[in-house]
């Protein structure tokens, strides 16, 4: 089950965050690397991975006495599964629509009456 | 998912419909009116009219029942037959942003049947990350978001 859209979005709205994310997007890292990396605190780098963690954004491992951080790219699902809903509801009237078109044309040019016959909807 | 923007988060869905890429193009353009899904409304009003201007740089915007528009965006890159950038600058809970822009490519590629392939990439949706507060606020009100997800989420896991 996804974190809630709402608590990812919270997540990614943070610039310190989103590089956090471009750091572990090459691989697993501890949070001592991510601090030589990145302009900010060891603290606040753990206070941002606890926020991404939270958010389901990336996944704590341990590695013998190491903690490491990784992406979770499951994670991104809210965000996307909104869209990805959105555009499959949008495109699918879309292709309905083309067919209907693609129906009334009666010549094989292309040029048909389909403009005039086509109903139109407005009011 | 494209690699000059690592964190990129993308929607790709593709469809075919048996017409011609100029037809498909003209269709997903001129008459996006009769395809939208119409509860996908920012307007006062029903939408009355979807309207693209034909050319880089156009507005694209909806014309409400009550006459009054209200801005979605713009076209980015006007290309036809094959190719279609629209910049999506509707926000959280469907109000226009002008500080919001993440980009609809659309490409109109013919198949070997003499119909197209449409293929839509709604990229960098993690620009919505900058206005979580007003998300949260659209996932929780009534007929908000939250449905839909729960409704996607039903089906991923």
């Amino acid at each position: 089950m996804p974190a809630s859209a709402a608590t990812v979005l919270d997540a990614l709205g943070d610039a310190r965050r989103r590089n956090i994310l471009d750091c572990l997007l090459d691989g697993p890292l501890a949070v001592g690397v991510l601090a030589e990396r990145l302009p900010i605190s060891r603290p606040a780098v753990s206070q941002h991975l606890r926020v991404l963690k939270e958010a389901e954004l990336v996944i704590e491992a341990v590695a013998g006495t190491r903690h490491l951080y990784r992406i979770n790219p499951a994670g991104f699902e809210a965000v996307r599964g909104y869209f990805e809903q959105f555009w499959t509801s949008a495109l699918d009237n879309f292709a309905a629509l083309a067919r209907a078109e693609a129906a009334t044309r009666t010549s094989p040019d292309g040029v048909s009456g389909s403009e005039r016959e086509e109903q139109r909807d407005e009011p | 998912m494209s690699p000059e923007s690592s964190t990129e988060i993308v929607v790709e869905r593709a469809v075919r419909v048996p017409l011609p890429p100029d037809k498909a193009f003209a269709l997903f353009t001129e008459r996006m009116t009769e395809w939208w899904p119409p509860e996908h409304s920012i307007g006062t009003s029903a939408i009355a009219a979807v309207v693209m201007e034909p050319h880089a740089g156009g507005r694209w915007f909806e014309r409400g029942t009550d006459g009054n528009e209200c801005q979605w965006g713009r076209v980015a890159r006007w290309d036809p037959p094959g190719d279609l950038v629209l910049l999506w600058q509707i926000g959280a809970n469907w109000t226009f942003d002008p500080d919001l822009e993440t980009e609809v490519e659309i490409s109109f590629n013919p198949d070997t049947a003499g119909g197209t392939r449409v293929e839509l990439r709604h990229r960098h949706l993690e620009r919505y990350g900058d206005q979580a507060e007003a998300m949260r606020a659209a996932f929780d009100s009534p007929g908000g978001w939250t449905a839909t997800l729960t409704q996607y989420a039903d089906l991923a896991t």
